[in-house]
């Protein structure tokens, strides 16, 4: 009976917690692809699990809602049941019968659930009109295709140091949280000391101390036309 | 020697790739498709060629009744499969095809019947002799594989 107890108390806990745990393990990035083309589809798959990510390839935006558990018209069975594994990043064409890629991704930036994915837009047309539009409306990239594996790698490397980032992020504020704890428990020595100048002598420009903030140093990071754009702009 | 027939149809391989980019059939695109090959995904150049036939060929099928019809004015579909094809051919590399899908284009947006009649007959032509030597490419690697040589990747 109390190992009963026991079992049902693990189960609960399991049910509130067990879902992160069990995706945070998992190393791999799991990204949803969307895009009407069988062609593009088979090639775009086929580019991340060679980048050692999980894909879900799906062939319409309506499609995309659906996995995601976003759709209207279908029930959600439970608030964390979708039945597949938490997606870590869209990828979407642009031009697509029913539901453009621009149309899916202002759904997803407007749901509360799943506005925090990255989402990047494909398209074989280079027109800055439709770039800046995604990009204001919360698209992390715009690839022009032909998608090639440079594309996709730098895609996935800064979207898996933002989710690591965003992990060491929650962690070192937890620490945070363990040291204040501590300190309010034990002595204070360690008192506010005065604010020390910070030797800002490297990054003069806003521009490059964001670059060191956000994205790993890598020349490919700044292959992007729009992460230039991103850069520039925030000037 | 099992060896030297194998590096035999390598270069007949090489050679026949070498034709098709110094004649702008194909591009970077179809080397790209060949570098994700490999041992995981042995047949992924010529499985997703032979996915881009089988659409290719619809939407050729397609653009050729479109535009027979004796009343047409449906450009805008017509356009919308000139799109298709023009996005699958750049995606495997096919640059002639596409190029082609361009001019196209350009005659279906000036509603100008005779000049994509005219234009249609380039594609079919040039979609033909693309999948001719695509094939001509598959059976020589395939010889090469039964010879001996390794299946991937595709070039040296």
């Amino acid at each position: 009976m109390a190992r009963n107890g026991g079992v049902a108390w693990m189960r609960t806990t399991e049910k509130i917690d067990g879902y992160d745990l069990s995706t945070s393990d998992t190393e791999e990035v799991h990204v949803l692809a969307v895009d009407d083309s069988l062609v593009d589809r088979k090639v775009i798959e086929r580019l991340l699990r060679i980048s050692s990510c999980k894909v879900t390839a799906v062939d319409s935006g309506r499609r995309a809602l659906q996995y995601l558990g976003l759709d209207e018209e279908i029930q959600k069975k439970e608030t964390n049941g979708f039945d597949g594994l938490k997606v870590d990043l869209i990828i979407t064409d642009y031009c697509m019968p029913g539901m453009t890629g621009y149309e899916l991704l202002k759904k997803v930036k407007e749901s509360s659930a799943f506005r925090e994915i990255p989402v990047v837009i494909m398209s074989s047309e280079n027109v800055i009109a439709r770039i800046d539009r995604c990009l204001e409306k919360g698209a992390e990239d715009f690839i022009v295709k032909p998608v090639k594996l440079s594309d996709v790698k730098r895609i996935i490397d800064y979207t898996t140091t933002e989710l690591r980032e965003g992990e060491q992020r929650g962690a070192r504020a937890r620490r945070r949280g363990i040291n204040k704890r501590k300190q309010r428990e034990g002595d204070d020595d360690l008192s506010s000391s005065p604010p020390s100048t910070l030797s800002s002598s490297t990054s003069s420009s806003p521009s490059s101390s964001i670059q060191s903030a956000t994205a790993p140093l890598s020349p490919s990071t700044l292959d992007s036309p729009t992460r230039r754009l991103k850069m520039t702009s925030s000037e | 020697m099992l060896g030297s027939g194998a590096d035999r149809l390598r270069a007949d391989v090489n050679r026949l790739l070498a034709f098709l980019f110094h004649q702008g059939i194909l591009d970077e695109q179809f080397l790209q498709l060949q570098q994700l090959q490999d041992e995981s995904s042995p047949n992924f150049v010529s499985q997703v060629v032979n996915i881009y036939f089988q659409e290719s060929e619809k939407l050729l099928r397609n653009l050729r009744s479109l535009l027979m019809e004796r009343k047409l004015s449906d450009y805008k579909n017509i356009g919308i499969h000139i799109n298709q094809l023009m996005g699958s051919s750049s995606s495997i590399g096919a640059k002639r095809v596409r190029n082609v899908c361009v001019a196209f284009r350009a005659a279906s947006d000036q509603n100008n019947r005779t000049g994509c009649l005219r234009v249609l007959e380039v594609l079919e032509h040039d979609y033909c002799f693309l999948k001719n030597k695509l094939h001509e490419l598959f059976q020589i690697e395939q010889q090469r594989i039964l010879a001996g040589g390794v299946g991937y990747p595709m070039q040296n």
